[in-house]
């Protein structure tokens, strides 16, 4: 009887249940709008600009700005050192990742503190170490000369400050990701009689696929976009050592704005082209993403 | 398979989770690993699965020595308490992953595997489910899976850890029911760990129970229940009453009355004696009899429990009694056990120690109540 009662009861209560929140619709609106007019002021309004200053001569002479021989040889470069620094640090992150999701080893703390550390140094910092490291007046410098070896103001230079920097994204995107996994899948996998290369390919891989692809688009975003670091080690070398970022930056020193937003334009657009990559991939693979954190 | 593990050491840390374990289990044996958790059942489990190595000791696979060989080598089925299902791959293809990662000579071809995968969903009743996902199954089919899984590869032991550990009661009965015919059907020498000792009894032909770290007893269902070997094992298994005694002059006392159930020729000392609360006679007038006075009373399924403080130490113990007993607040009870044991208070833990084993016998003594 006390169920019946307690039933008949519900649909009253239901209906007399008051709104989550206590706030007039005015004070809503105005928070809303407050956060809204935020957005657009400070993220959407420089994209806005960005584009238009871009094509403020028209598009003829966006694309000549383009076109221009050092601005496609820094376009050139900042593919070349995400082609490199990005799978490099695909295969340290993964390896990182699953060395300290999976394992149980001494300093395991200590990795995972050096790991962030690029991400706790302002990047000047980051480009001034190499400096230090390779410059002539270091301990590695002379013999780098005499043997002929060029690292500061060139290519390498510039890949290894990437590479620094861009180090942390695709094991920081992993780790939680990993031991939230546990070890019971690999376990598994092992007690079926598959070798450790098996399981990491079969197994783990399949389970952290969208986390990495995550990571890697975000390392890919920040190796072509790192500007402090490159500059301190690439000595703005006109068409052999600029980098998008510092070609922007030079463009603009010159007041030639059109062709420097132009480049920057580029960036941009690298931006919303991550930012769209990630997602559809949520959209699309979201069920499977959750999943995969779920499980 | 003969499964032997010798002598068996594990720490963690410095922190023994497995002390000095020795068990012997015979091919074709169905064990299961019973204890409250913390007791080492699922890293002795492990450790047998190759999983975890032995900080010292061995563990033999019939004649050939496997502590040092990996889990690989050791070619068990294991199945663990969450599943670990691969989520990307379907039914079929979690089934045949054993298989398929054979080394190349070794490996059956594509339809091979997969008719054997198929045919292992038919012996686990989950025929038509082969396209599933993992996610799509209930928690009963993934621990199904789980098993034909691990059966796939024709594993010379079957090791599993809390197999029903994550599902309702219903279909717990259901696939422990399941389990045993299939162990019947394949002979496969079959380990699993528990801490329900409902299932661990009605299921394994011999039982082992743990505690700390260490092995308690081993015996058949009825040997653990009815002849447990320590107070533990007594207070682990089915319900028990425990209440502190006296022995003197081979009769048992509690202060300065003589209960009615002598153990002739018994040492004298402190002990406590133990019965099961439905094993009691009850008696009017009390000459050599327990006696005590109805603290709370309450109803379960189809008896009464009544809680009596015995004497004036506030010793309190449960006893069952019909339904229709006039169990009032404050009136007095007195019964005697029919079955009981006695075990020694060995400086607060009451077991008994003696070094030979004839003594050991003498000094634990169950006898019917007369």
């Amino acid at each position: 009887m006390a169920l019946d009662a307690s039933l008949a009861h519900r649909p009253a209560v239901v209906a007399a249940e008051p709104a989550a929140t206590t706030e007039t619709p005015v004070v809503r609106m105005v928070l809303i709008a407050a956060a809204l007019a935020f957005l657009a002021f400070f993220l959407l309004l420089p994209l806005i600009v960005v584009f238009a200053e871009a094509l403020r001569n028209g598009f003829e002479a966006y694309r000549s700005a383009l076109t221009e021989p050092d601005t496609v040889s820094a376009i050139r470069l900042t593919l070349l050192v995400a082609a490199i620094a990005v799978p490099l640090n695909l295969v340290f992150g993964v390896a990182a990742a699953w060395a300290i999701a999976k394992f149980e080893f001494k300093g395991k703390a200590f990795l995972i503190t050096l790991i962030d550390l690029p991400f706790s140094v302002s990047p000047v910092i980051s480009g001034l170490v190499y400096v230090l490291l390779f410059g002539a007046g270091s301990v590695l410098g002379p013999w780098l000369k005499s043997h002929g070896i060029e690292i500061l103001f060139a290519v390498p230079g510039i890949v290894l400050a990437t590479i620094f920097v861009t180090f942390p994204f695709v094991a920081r995107e992993l780790i939680p990701l990993m031991q939230d996994q546990g070890t019971g899948d690999e376990e598994a996998a092992l007690s079926l009689g598959a070798s450790g290369w098996q399981t990491f390919r079969l197994v783990t891989l399949p389970n952290i696929r969208w986390g990495l692809l995550y990571g890697v688009l975000l390392c890919n975003a920040r190796a072509m976009g790192e500007f402090g670091a490159v500059s301190v080690v690439s000595g703005h070398v006109r068409g052999l050592t600029n980098t998008m970022p510092l070609q922007v930056e030079i463009l603009y020193n010159e007041y030639n704005f059109a062709a420097s937003f132009a480049v920057a334009s580029l960036l941009a657009l690298l931006a919303l082209l991550t930012l769209g990559l990630k997602s559809i991939l949520e959209f699309r693979y979201g069920d499977h993403i959750a999943a995969a954190k779920k499980h | 398979m003969d499964l032997s593990v010798r002598r068996v050491r594990k720490e963690f840390n410095g922190f023994p989770a497995l002390d000095e374990v020795s068990l012997d289990i015979r091919s074709g044996e169905l064990i299961a690993l019973l204890g409250p958790s913390g007791s080492g059942k699922t890293t002795l489990l492990r450790l047998i699965a190759g999983l975890e190595s032995p900080t010292s000791g061995a563990i033999f696979f019939g004649e050939e020595d496997a502590s040092h060989k990996s889990v690989q080598e050791r070619h068990v089925g294991f199945v663990f308490q969450h599943y670990a299902l691969f989520r990307h791959m379907t039914v079929a293809e979690n089934v045949g992953f054993g298989l398929k990662v054979r080394p190349r000579a070794l490996r059956p071809a594509k339809v091979e595997i997969r008719r054997r995968a198929l045919e292992l969903l038919d012996l686990v009743q989950l025929s038509g489910l082969e396209k599933r996902y993992p996610h799509q199954l209930s928690g009963g089919q993934r621990q199904r899976v789980a098993l034909a899984r691990a059966l796939a590869i024709e594993p010379r032991v079957l090791l599993l850890d809390e197999p029903f550990g994550a599902l309702d009661a219903q279909v717990r009965r259901e696939l422990r029911r399941w389990l045993r015919e299939i162990h019947e059907a394949t002979g496969h020498t079959t380990v699993f760990v528990t801490h329900d000792q409902e299932e661990a009894l009605e299921l394994a032909d011999r039982v082992v129970v743990m505690s700390q770290g260490r092995i308690e007893q081993i015996g058949t269902a009825d040997e653990i229940y009815d002849e447990p070997n320590s107070p533990f094992v007594h207070g682990f298994i089915g319900d028990s009453s425990a209440l502190p005694i006296r022995v003197e002059n081979g009769q048992l006392w509690i202060q300065d009355r003589m209960l009615g159930l002598s153990l002739p020729g018994a040492a004298d000392g402190e002990a406590v004696l133990y019965f099961r609360p439905h094993d009691v006679d009850l008696v009017d007038g009390c000459g050599g009899c327990i006696a005590g006075t109805v603290a709370a009373s309450r109803r379960v399924a189809g008896t009464r429990r009544v809680e009596l403080e015995i004497g004036g130490e506030r010793a309190r113990l449960e006893i069952e009694v019909p339904l229709d007993h006039r169990a009032s607040e404050k009136s007095r009870i007195a019964f005697k056990p029919r079955r009981w044991k006695v075990f020694y208070r060995d400086g607060g833990i009451a077991a008994p120690k003696s070094p030979n084993p004839k003594g050991h016998e003498s000094r634990i003594l169950a006898l019917t109540g007369t």
